[in-house]
């Protein structure tokens, strides 16, 4: 059997210290999730980079599509009042 | 190990596969590919691009990651035989990291739209190139420093400013290999270092090793591309394109200045006579460099070419059966999974 045809695509997930959430580092193919985490763990920390890994089939990711970037994420850009900026303060006012 | 572009594939008709139809590559608004390089924003893997951007960019990373991987062989050669088992660790290490460093590169290549076994596919068929370095031998113990010292140094100048390359997977695997390499070029340093200081046979056996790779390491770089030359080769485009950012000039030029003064330090002679300092410039010139060999080995003439493809070919289908047993294994996995699972529900 090819590898085209065996080995999905798995995407790499690494925890660098305790404290700090999963960061992806990159990707790999590999037969099932435990040697795609094995290959991982070779791959992505030879270094002592990671403290955890998550390894999750590139083929079950959902994404938000490119040509929908404008109608899914302007509608935040209206609402400056969601930032602490917007707001008239007197400046001799402390802890604010 | 470095990332120049070697020209077109040999072969027409062997380019990338179109995007899988669920994988809407050039689907984003038009003209947000100019608007972003123009702000030196990064190209993601989904955003609307040029053909030939992606073409060039799949050329070169392919190439890039095919020099990785048969970069591993003329210094696994010398893993039996290294002379401590210090030196051995190393030496593992470092081939070892050259396999990763492919794996990143394959990676990248592929949020492109092509298939990793594809771009191998050609490699093994020898119709896309990898860097002509690996078709020079690796004769004595003393050429696996001068390989760290000189091809890894010349690698790293050329790999730095790709971390800024436009497409975002290129350059985050830049960063990762660059960490990486700094490493293999201090460990060939050391190693020469180590045999400069030591008997007589060994500091000739040095500068045997620096005679033979000092010239095909300044050919790393490419041909000439700046003046009159520019207008002949990708350079330009692909600075355009925010995809290389200095010439190959440049950086030879760079790696020239920063290595004529460690080999000083190594008390070694570079083999090149009309090698000077310009106080005006504040570079050292060089000698002419003997393009007719690069492209000798660039097509298939150097010393190792041969043997370097059929041993990646030999390992390719040596390894069939490993790959095999793992789809086997996994799928007889999956099955005991999933009948588990059907009987808890």
């Amino acid at each position: 059997m090819s590898e085209r045809a065996g080995w999905p695509l798995w995407e790499i997930f690494v925890r660098p210290k305790r404290g700090l959430s999963h960061v992806h580092a990159g990707s790999l193919h590999a037969p099932d999730a435990e040697m795609a985490l094995r290959n991982a763990r070779d791959l992505y920390t030879r270094r002592g980079e990671g403290v955890s890994l998550w390894v999750v089939r590139a083929a079950d990711i959902t994404a938000s599509s490119p040509q929908e970037r404008g109608a899914f994420f302007d509608p935040a850009d209206d609402k400056v009042y969601r930032h602490p900026t917007f707001y008239d303060i007197p400046a001799d006012v402390e802890y604010l | 190990m470095y990332g120049t572009d070697f020209g077109p594939d040999d072969a027409a008709g062997t380019g990338p596969r179109p995007p899988a139809p669920d994988e809407p590559l050039n689907a984003a608004d038009a003209g947000i590919f100019d608007d972003l390089l123009e702000h030196d924003l990064r190209i993601e893997p989904r955003d609307e691009m040029p053909e030939a951007y992606r073409s060039t960019l799949v050329r070169q990373i392919a190439q890039h990651a095919h020099s990785e991987i048969i970069g591993m062989q003329p210094e696994g050669n010398w893993i039996t035989r290294a002379p401590s088992l210090r030196r051995k660790a190393i030496l593992i290490a470092k081939v070892q990291d050259e396999a990763g460093h492919g794996l990143y590169l394959y990676s990248a290549a592929e949020t492109l739209g092509v298939d990793r076994a594809d771009l191998l596919d050609r490699l093994h068929r020898g119709t896309q190139k990898y860097s002509t370095i690996f078709n020079y031998p690796t004769l004595t113990w003393a050429d696996v420093g001068a390989i760290g010292w000189l091809v890894d140094g010349a690698a790293i100048m050329n790999q730095v400013p790709l971390c800024r390359c436009s497409y975002g997977p290129y350059a985050r695997a830049m960063i990762r290999v660059c960490k990486e390499e700094s490493f293999h070029q201090r460990q060939g340093f050391e190693l020469l270092w180590t045999m400069c200081r030591g008997t007589d046979a060994q500091k000739a056996m040095a500068q045997d090793a620096l005679d033979r790779w000092w010239w095909p390491a300044l050919m790393m770089f490419g041909p000439p591309d700046t003046g009159e030359a520019a207008t002949g080769g990708h350079t330009a485009q692909s600075m355009a394109w925010g995809i290389k950012r200095f010439s190959n000039d440049d950086l030879r030029q760079r790696f020239v200045d920063m290595t004529v003064p460690q080999a000083e330090k190594l008390g070694l002679r570079m083999p090149d006579p009309d090698l000077a300092w310009n106080a005006e410039s504040g570079h050292w010139e060089h000698g002419p460099i003997d393009w007719g060999e690069f492209r000798r080995v660039l097509g298939g003439d150097g010393a190792c070419n041969a043997q370097r493809l059929a041993h990646r070919v030999r390992a390719h289908e040596d390894g069939a059966w490993v790959r095999e047993a793992a789809v086997a294994y996994a799928a007889k996995h999956a099955d005991g999974r999933s009948r588990r699972r059907g009987s808890a529900a």
